[in-house]
């Protein structure tokens, strides 16, 4: 037997415990959300939700209205209490160690309204004192948030995105390692809401933030965020990257027509290929989810012709966030 | 780097200041009601009050006027209305005429509310004049009082200035709070590190300057233009004013300290300010309700602070005599301060 026999399986335990470790370290746990359940009076808001999250991670919670969102985020800012379950940023919770995460985090609420007769400046002086910091990071944060030119403004004189953009420099005047922002582009027109992304874009890359961010805008998820957690209800139906889900919880690809009579199922051909047929006969259209449109559409199109059936519009795509939500729920997201 | 605590005085001068509806009501507003009702009743000139008159003939005469009264205690310019009774029953309904006169035959009978001071002493002055009855006096007998803090100016101002701290409080702080915890910028301010002492100690300490200011604004004033004098101790009136202000300070942030919806704040805070405004003798004397009535109502703050503040204006009152209701003031302050801050809710 050779002397070295034996000693591969140790090089080989090594080599695995360290890559172990080192996947440790690049995957340290920020936030860890255990069991976790909130009523209101009858409603069970949040209903036993755990989540890990890394450091770094830029996660989106996306649900409709009512999904729990709000309350599952406020419950990790310590704003409220869960009922049962445990809740630990950093290893630590509020109870115990309130003092030292209100300096680690950044928060901005789903609505929060600033002094009316307080300027930009003395509204981000005055949140900053609040963290022993003064007018250079105040300035800083105007510059991060591209609010210089407006600093001597009223809050009441600002337009929807920079006011939004103001709660999001508050948020950050204490440089957070967790930043957790509720809704942070609802009601915004694309280009403020474009602007608010590049912002966080850009700290992911300078500061390695780990982010929490509740939205019902599938693309802000899709765009911003490295995980998404889909919620409805007070519990999580999904969670993963936008690959993932989409590989895992749905399979097809989808053709949205309208024509000029109504179309029973029963009459299309390939009917193997159809995974989900559906049919409004008011609006003549119809949605068609297959296995593979390169091979269903050519048969589609002949029998279509043959029939004398008039095509008024036609679409090919692939399953997006909304149609797995949709097969989730059976509501849309923003219903 | 500005301490919290100095950010935060700055902010509540910045969010009062800035409004100058807000700076008129608490400031102004005082000083012109004292500039009217002062005036109205320190330079008294003839009074004018309208009589409906039933007459049994027949006469052209609308309407004609009889003077009552002597230099010394004023004359009194009785208009009669010559109308039918039902007319003036109209009449004494809106409030036109206090009093209704109708002759029957040579005899003249008055119709009026026995409740009602004007008419009584219109019926007391009608009865010498149209009767011939020996009850008006020529005025010989009085001796006018003009001697400064017997006025009723003098009544007036000291419990203004009390009214003006208590309105200055209840609206300044309760509002102030509900409006921030219903735009959620509570719940946004103590997820920071930021102590909620600092913030109750920094609306305390921006409250109690600017209602000096405005309590000061109304006492220079009436200073001026009525020639008021501070009698007493000026250093028990500061003390005073203090622990009055730590006092409805309290009320406010106790009255505040659960609502987050501005219409049923403004309901509360009018439950507690309204009985305090009409009863605590500000405008009149209490000492006009039943015994059991002046009972409670002195045991109303804005009572103990506008009688002790009047105590000190006209009456002369030192130390001595404001040691009680101070520690009074002061003691019910810290009481509702600190149940208020237990109860309060930032979220």
């Amino acid at each position: 037997m050779p002397f070295w026999f034996g000693l591969e399986k140790v090089f080989i335990n090594c080599i695995t415990q360290s890559s172990f470790n080192l996947f440790c370290v690049m995957k340290e746990t920020q936030i860890e959300v255990s069991g976790v359940v909130k009523h209101f009076k009858d409603v069970r808001a949040v209903n036993g939700i755990d989540l890990t999250i890394y450091k770094g991670e830029f996660v989106a919670l996306l649900g409709p209205n009512g999904a729990g969102k709000t309350t599952l985020v406020e419950m990790i800012e310590g704003i409220q209490k869960p009922d049962s379950g445990e809740i630990k940023l950093k290893g630590m919770t509020w109870a115990e160690h309130a003092r030292q995460l209100h300096q680690i985090i950044g928060l901005s609420l789903q609505e929060t309204r600033f002094i009316e007769k307080l300027r930009v400046r003395e509204t981000l002086e005055l949140f900053a004192s609040f963290y022993g910091l003064g007018s250079e990071r105040v300035e800083e944060v105007l510059e991060l948030v591209n609010l210089t030119e407006k600093q001597k403004a009223f809050t009441d004189k600002l337009s929807g995105g920079q006011r939004q953009r103001m709660a999001l420099g508050i948020s950050l005047l204490n440089e957070p390692e967790i930043l957790l922002l509720d809704e942070p582009t609802t009601g915004l027109d694309p280009n403020a809401r474009r602007e608010l992304w590049d912002i966080l874009l850009n700290l992911r890359k300078r500061k390695g933030t780990t982010l929490i961010l509740t939205t019902h805008y599938m693309e802000e998820a899709a765009y911003l965020c490295d995980r998404i957690v889909i919620m409805d209800q007070g519990s999580i139906l999904a969670e993963g990257t936008l690959k993932q889900l989409l590989s895992k919880h749905v399979k097809g690809e989808v053709i949205d027509f309208s024509i000029d009579r109504p179309l029973e199922k029963e009459a299309l051909p390939g009917q193997q290929a159809i995974l989900n047929y559906t049919f409004d006969k008011d609006t003549l259209s119809g949605e068609l989810l297959v296995t593979d449109i390169v091979k269903f559409l050519p048969d589609f199109l002949l029998y279509v012709q043959k029939e004398k059936i008039r095509i008024d519009s036609l679409e090919c795509r692939k399953l997006t966030l909304d149609d797995l939500f949709t097969s989730m729920t059976g509501r849309h997201i923003n219903q | 780097m500005k301490h919290p605590i100095i950010l935060l005085i700055l902010t509540n001068f910045r969010e009062f200041l800035r409004q100058p509806g807000a700076v008129f009501w608490a400031v102004f507003f005082p000083v012109l009601m004292a500039g009217g009702l002062g005036m109205a009743f320190t330079q008294k000139g003839e009074l004018n009050q309208k009589i409906a008159f039933v007459g049994n003939e027949q006469t052209e005469e609308k309407s004609w006027t009889k003077k009552v009264g002597n230099e010394t205690t004023g004359f009194t310019n009785y208009e009669f209305l010559n109308v039918g009774f039902d007319e003036g029953v109209v009449l004494l309904k809106r409030g036109t005429v206090d009093l209704i006169v109708k002759k029957e035959g040579e005899k003249y009978m008055y119709h009026f509310d026995p409740l009602n001071p004007e008419a009584q002493l219109a019926y007391i002055n009608l009865t010498a004049v149209l009767n011939g009855n020996e009850t008006l006096s020529n005025g010989e007998d009085v001796v006018p009082l003009k001697e400064i803090g017997s006025r009723y100016i003098d009544f007036l101002v000291p419990g203004l200035m009390a009214m003006g701290v208590m309105m200055s409080c209840m609206w300044g702080i309760s509002y102030g709070l509900i409006e921030k915890r219903s735009k959620m910028l509570l719940r946004r301010m103590v997820a920071t590190p930021m102590k909620k002492t600092h913030f109750m100690a920094a609306l305390l300490a921006a409250r109690t300057v600017m209602s000096a200011i405005e309590a000061s604004i109304l006492v220079v004033f009436s200073w001026l233009f009525f020639d008021i004098h501070i009698e007493g101790s000026f250093s028990a009136l500061v003390v005073l004013y203090l622990s009055g202000t730590l006092a409805f300070a309290g009320i406010a942030i106790l009255t505040a300290s659960r609502t987050d919806n501005t219409y049923v704040g403004n309901g509360i805070l009018n439950a507690v300010v309204m009985p305090m405004t009409i009863l605590s003798g500000v405008f009149f004397s209490y000492h006009g309700f039943p015994d059991w009535a002046v009972s409670i109502i002195r045991l109303f703050p804005l009572t103990i602070f506008a009688d002790t503040a009047r105590a000190i204006f006209i009456e002369g009152a030192g130390w001595s005599q404001v040691v009680l209701p101070v520690g009074v003031l002061a003691g019910l302050g810290l009481v509702c301060i600190s149940v208020g801050m237990k109860v309060f809710k930032w979220y």
